[in-house]
């Protein structure tokens, strides 16, 4: 790996290097890719270790005794070990691998959801959740009588403290929260917000699905009861995530889903449960893609994850300042905290016909509803552009993007 | 620009796509139907007065990028004075030319008058639904009279 970063600069050139998609060229032009919060690109070592499953060490985990099986056990678990430190996890055992946020939301909504909440409980969530943690709870709130909260935010993409504070009860069971905005960018105070939700006596899940790629992330010190995130995200493969929850929790827990791997013992009256995590690891698990995002952890490590937060941090903000110089361009999401997304709409041109010029410029970002029509019916659009960055992004891509919207409203404006 | 980002947003395409044509409510429609796109939220509204098995009226409101906006406004044109019959037809006749294989689209290109303005959308994919969202539309009014809301998802 080339990108050894030294100092307090992030060595972006040296970085690129690490990406093999970014020398590619889309429609004649040098790909500037700033779709970041759909996926990341993947570092070469992200690669090779995909790659190098497959080549050497292919197997299945946990049950063959022959060599191979054991090698492909001991990298799996490896993976484990660092996601575990990634997190600030006390235990391997805490943390369960699963397909990405989506299922690990969905693992607590039936698991622990299904067992702890009834009739009359409420589940909070907030007004700018991905539809992967509205929907999971809406689920469980129709099957067991319980009722969906959700707390608002203010016209700069922010949760209303009060308003917040106000919807936690005795009736609260559970507190789920998107750490940083998808379509948004905003920040979440999360550590107060669970401290909040544990006075109220309610659990608490993190949605880190965009904020794991660009800040330091530490569950204890955090306090959450539930944390996840997806690997494709975080320079990762994807089909990889991982839900965190506390060792207590988790062992109360009912199993989800019913297979091999997740038993003791088998006969037909009955079955006995393995122990976590693998109570949750039902079937065979993404072996190839554990290992992957095990790659990207070390890969993070060695880069500096405050260095590469800070460098979009960078970005983040002369992106904004560019954007804003463009008449007719607003800005949707002006929280004070507020980390690599840039979403916007241009007035009388709609985010696809903005998206499909964009393309042909070479420019990858995302136009739509991004998985959260709340917040676009909240802000009165029916979608957004949206800039996200990643640690490979320079300034220069930002330059193009403004060129690119210079003749997108040349032509449609 | 590329040549095909110039075809997709023909001049015609961006005059609709700003200036809709028929884009208006209507009082008592024989046939009325919603499309909405889930993927990027488009919505179109479409209303019909039909006399004799004769398309007498068409408006349409709702909100969608600039080809499908300009693919609505350049339907209500097409189909005033058509019988029900014809309506279906040129809307089969235009799923074939944006969506079709190449054969198809070059077949029907001929008879589609106007519309021959939409071949563009073929080399992209995504933007096809745009596109359609309004025929699919139409369709749903005339075959179920009314009421309906189809989605393209």
């Amino acid at each position: 790996m080339s990108s050894v970063s030294e100092g307090t600069i992030l060595d972006v050139r040296a970085i690129r290097r690490d990406f093999p998609i970014l020398t590619r060229q889309v429609h004649g032009h040098p790909l500037v890719y700033l779709d970041n919060a759909a996926t990341t690109q993947k570092p070469q070592a992200v690669i090779d270790a995909e790659l190098g499953f497959y080549r050497e060490i292919c197997s299945n985990v946990h049950r063959g005794v022959h060599e191979l099986s054991g090698r492909a056990t001991e990298a799996f678990e490896t993976a484990r070990g660092r996601v575990r430190r990634f997190l600030g996890a006390a235990d391997d055992h805490e943390i369960i691998f699963v397909r990405g946020v989506t299922e690990g939301v969905n693992l607590v909504a039936q698991s622990w959801g299904r067992a702890n909440v009834g009739p009359g409980d409420e589940i909070l969530i907030t007004a700018m959740e991905h539809h992967s943690n509205i929907v999971p709870w809406q689920m469980l709130c129709q099957d067991k009588g319980a009722t969906l909260k959700v707390a608002p935010i203010n016209d700069a993409g922010e949760v209303i403290p009060e308003a917040y504070a106000a919807l936690l009860g005795p009736k609260t069971r559970l507190v789920a929260m998107v750490h940083q905005s998808n379509s948004l960018g905003t920040v979440n105070p999360v550590r107060k917000m669970i401290e909040m939700a544990h006075v109220a006596g309610a659990l608490t899940l993190v949605d880190g699905a965009q904020a794991v790629a660009h800040r330091n992330v530490d569950v204890r010190d955090l306090a959450t009861d539930f944390y996840v995130m997806s690997g494709h995200k975080v320079y990762g493969p994807t089909g990889i995530g991982v839900l965190y929850g506390r060792a207590e929790l988790l062992e109360a827990m009912p199993p989800w889903q019913g297979g091999g791997d997740m038993i003791l013992s088998v006969t037909f009256e009955r079955s006995t449960y393995n122990q976590v995590p693998f109570k949750f690891e039902a079937g065979t698990p993404n072996v190839a893609g554990a290992i992957g995002l095990g790659a990207a952890i070390a890969y993070l490590d060695q880069v500096g994850l405050e260095l590469a937060g800070a460098h979009e941090a960078g970005l983040l903000s002369y992106a904004t300042e560019v954007l804003t110089a463009i008449p007719d361009l607003r800005i949707i999401g002006t929280a004070r905290e507020k980390a690599s997304v840039i979403s916007f709409v241009v007035d009388d041109i709609h985010p696809h016909d903005i998206g499909t010029i964009l393309d042909g410029e070479g420019i990858a970002l995302r136009t739509g509803h991004h998985c959260t029509q709340p917040v676009m019916d909240r802000f009165g659009v029916a979608a957004t552009v949206r800039a996200s960055f990643a640690m490979y992004n320079t300034r220069e891509e930002v330059d193009a993007l403004a060129v690119g919207l210079g003749k997108v409203i040349e032509v449609l404006g | 620009m590329t040549p095909e980002l110039r075809e997709l947003y023909q001049e015609v395409i961006l005059d609709h796509g700003k200036r809709p044509r028929n884009f208006r409510t209507m009082a008592g429609p024989t046939h009325h139907a919603d499309g909405f796109n889930p993927l990027c939220g488009d919505k179109v509204h479409l209303k019909l007065m039909v006399k004799d098995g004769i398309i007498q009226e068409v408006a349409f409101q709702g909100q969608g990028c600039a080809i499908s906006t300009a693919s609505a406004s350049m339907m209500t044109q097409m189909l005033k004075g058509l019988e029900v019959a014809e309506a279906t037809e040129l809307a089969e006749k235009v799923r074939a030319l944006v969506s079709g294989n190449d054969d198809e689209a070059a077949a029907v290109r001929e008879q589609v008058g106007k519309l021959s303005v939409f071949s563009g959308v073929r080399d992209y994919p995504a933007r096809v639904k745009c596109a359609t969202l309004v025929w699919h539309t139409l369709k749903s009014a005339l075959n179920n009279g009314g009421n309906k809301t189809i989605s393209t998802e």
